[in-house]
């Protein structure tokens, strides 16, 4: 009788129903005892891509440490919808100082849990991808090469959202911006420019890097979960869709990041010691225009004379992340 | 303990005896050899229980104090110049949070042109900061001071810059009594943080403040200040009854008993000063001097009170506000609101011109003659102005005006001054 492999849809992700998993196989949100550390009644926007990440990140970091956890945020969309004060969504210890300060007062903190004798209390450092890779990344790079003791998430929804969608140098190639209009005989953010944090922090030769995204929730726990159990420096860079800032439908931020990240447009790698220990082979890959068609800031790409060469550049991009990842 | 020792090494070891738990180092001149002495002190076990991090930049200097200040630790950094301004952002910041970090400036000009030497302009930028400062006049009192200053900072939980001018005390090798272990740990109790990061209490720090609250967050900063004008002097007597000598204070006056002529000042300046106020004392003319060792929170009162009998006032400034000429003169005149006398401004000693005590009594003579203008630059060179100013017009493009100047001047850097 001839055989075959039956295969399930979730075979090699951690996507799978927590019913079917052993106990301690469980994801922390599913778990009585989450933190909820970025509590609900926040004013995150609908679909909000970064307060998903957060909470996933942090309830995780929680319980990997005996809710053992202070943050440090830098200012950014989400500094200011956590803490309307005299709300605040944190229930951990959380500081906000500056914009682009987040990981050398994170290292200020770590240092004073070393002075302390406080081995036991981990310090996590935050912030969108301006106070990431812009203005912040003096910082980061110094807090990374000291190996400070400071888990690092970039929250990266490819602009500055909260001052009002202006380009950083994470806004991806031909995205529509405030400050990259669609307009002109190049629209949008120019190609050839930007940078890859993520592989700047592998420079760096830190313990861990990670990149993860909000389309695989599981494996984000999964990635923090690990950081957390290793001291020194580490960087966890997490692609998190903003329906406003992007055009998409609040409802679609996970398609959405999905898309990114089965197009090759976001790589889902892990680093050790500045070394690629693992990647996440893409499953169903996806053309770049499924991704890009999802979002207004990609808009005057299509229409009725869609601009093929650009979405074809843009192909180009995801086609080398393929194989520079080793993702398929 | 007496020693001989340089004023940047008397800092690092009154500091040492602080015992910071967090000391963040980037070197600029003239400050670098107090992050240096720390910073062996700490490596060598000398410094216990001591976090020692050298950090990439100033501003990430004092956002690493301000992290470890808010998870409750003394935490202690130095700058100069550049540094301040580059940190300006967290200077802001961590009195905006009621952090009581103490930071030395090393006092040096800012550029351009670049200039590695003393005056004021770098903390005088600073000045409305919300950060106490303290002006020390010699080696002893800028160590004293930083013990006075942390005892302060934690009291009122507000940051503290102790101000010393580069080279001029930072280089210079002067007598200085190193206090014992036993008397500073008896001057100075443990950090016992009014808001801290602790797991076990969790608090957020440093929220979005709006119209309703923060007008009220930002004048109980001055309240704050207000407050230090009582406790800076109770805290100079304290020190006085413990350690046997006058340091720190609000101000501190010089033969201003009967003067007609009184000269203010800032920091090292004072000591030539004494020794000009001497002189014309020598030849009979009625002056004497106030060194204002407490600068923020300025203090009204007691500027007024050393002043009042006087006839003129001669404020002696080592920076300039360009556009209007002094910065301290205009906090004394408010402190002489309703006083009639003569007010003078003469701005010297720029970018580390040295200011000499011929030049101070020159200078004094002419006030006591009631020659002086209301603006003054001492030992300005006029000469090199005026060749300048003629450049300037004969051609559009007449080049860097710093670099035009370093030209007619010559090679000078044997005999700066």
């Amino acid at each position: 009788m001839a055989v075959q492999d039956i295969k399930f849809y979730q075979t090699g992700t951690f996507t799978v129903g927590n019913r079917l998993l052993g106990e301690h196989e469980r994801s922390v949100q599913s778990d009585m005892r989450r933190t909820n550390s970025l509590n609900s009644g926040h004013r995150a926007c609908q679909g909000c891509g970064e307060a998903l990440g957060a909470r996933y990140a942090i309830d995780a970091a929680m319980h990997a440490t005996n809710d053992r956890v202070m943050a440090v945020n830098a200012t950014g969309c989400l500094e200011v919808f956590s803490t309307p004060y005299p709300e605040t969504s944190w229930q951990i210890p959380w500081i906000h100082s500056l914009f682009g300060n987040a990981a050398a007062v994170a290292s200020g903190v770590a240092a004073a849990m070393r002075a302390k004798g406080r081995k036991d209390v981990r310090v996590i450092a935050q912030g969108g991808d301006g106070g990431t890779t812009d203005i912040g990344f003096g910082c980061l790079s110094g807090m990374f090469e000291r190996n400070d003791d400071v888990l690092y998430i970039c929250y990266d929804n490819e602009a500055y959202m909260n001052t009002g969608v202006q380009r950083s140098s994470a806004t991806p190639p031909a995205a529509r911006t405030a400050t990259t209009m669609a307009v002109g005989d190049e629209p949008g953010n120019t190609f050839g420019t930007g940078k890859n944090v993520p592989v700047i922090a592998m420079a760096h030769y830190i313990p861990f890097v990670a990149t993860a995204s909000v389309a695989n929730l599981r494996d984000l726990e999964d990635k923090v979960t690990r950081a957390m159990a290793i001291e020194g420096s580490r960087y966890i860079h997490i692609h998190v869709p903003c329906p406003l800032g992007w055009g998409s439908a609040p409802a679609d931020t996970i398609k959405v990041a999905r898309m990114a990240v089965e197009s090759g447009l976001f790589p889902l790698f892990e680093a050790e010691q500045g070394e690629i220990t693992a990647r996440y082979k893409l499953r169903r890959r996806v053309p770049v225009e499924e991704y890009l068609k999802l979002q207004r800031r990609y808009a005057h790409l299509f229409g009725k004379n869609p601009d093929t060469e650009t979405i074809a550049r843009i192909q180009a991009i995801a086609d080398k992340n393929i194989r520079m990842f080793g993702l398929e | 303990m007496l020693k001989q020792i340089e004023g940047s090494q008397a800092i690092a070891e009154a500091v040492a005896l602080c015992r910071p738990q967090v000391i963040c180092a980037y070197p600029i001149t003239p400050q670098t050899h107090i992050v240096e002495g720390l910073g062996e002190m700490v490596k060598s076990g000398e410094l216990e229980g001591c976090e020692f991090i050298n950090v990439e930049s100033e501003f990430a200097a004092l956002s690493v104090a301000i992290g470890s200040s808010a998870a409750g630790v003394r935490s202690y950094t130095a700058t100069a110049s550049q540094g301040i301004l580059y940190m300006a952002e967290a200077v802001y910041n961590a009195s905006g949070l009621g952090l009581p970090i103490v930071m030395t400036i090393g006092n040096r000009a800012i550029g351009a042109p670049i200039n590695i030497w003393n005056d004021h302009s770098d903390s005088m930028a600073l000045r409305d900061a919300g950060w106490i400062q303290l002006y020390a006049e010699t080696n002893q009192e800028a160590a004293d001071l930083h013990i006075q200053a942390f005892r302060l900072a934690e009291e009122l939980s507000v940051p503290v810059m102790v101000c010393v001018d580069g080279f001029i005390l930072t280089h210079a090798y002067e007598r200085v009594d190193i206090p014992t272990q036993a008397d500073v740990d008896a001057y100075l109790p443990p950090f016992e943080p009014v808001q801290v990061l602790d797991v076990a209490q969790p608090v957020s720090m440093g929220a979005m403040v709006g119209p309703e609250a923060f007008f009220e967050v930002r004048y109980l900063q001055h309240h704050k200040q207000e407050r230090a004008l009582e406790r800076i002097p109770a805290l100079a007597k304290e020190f006085k009854e413990r350690f046997g000598r006058d340091s720190g204070g609000l101000v501190r006056s010089y033969r201003c008993e009967d003067a007609e002529t009184i000269v203010v000042a800032l920091g090292s300046v004072n000591g030539t000063l004494k020794e000009a106020v001497d002189e014309m004392r020598e030849r009979g003319e009625k002056v004497g001097s106030v060194a204002i060792v407490s600068f923020r929170p300025f203090p009204l009162d007691a500027v007024r009170d050393v002043l009042k009998g006087a006839k003129r006032v001669v404020v002696l400034e080592k920076c300039l506000a360009v556009g209007v000429g002094g910065i301290v003169s205009d906090d004394v005149r408010k402190a002489l609101s309703g006083i009639a006398l003569a007010g003078h401004t003469v701005i010297a000693g720029l970018g580390g011109r040295a200011i000499t005590r011929t030049s101070l009594v020159e200078m004094l003579e002419r006030a006591t003659k009631d020659e002086l203008k209301l603006l003054e630059f001492l030992d300005l060179r006029w000469d090199v102005i005026d060749r300048e100013l003629a450049r300037e017009k004969s051609a559009r493009r007449a080049g860097p005006t710093a670099e035009n100047i370093l030209r007619d001047v010559g090679p000078v850097a044997a005999r700066i001054g």
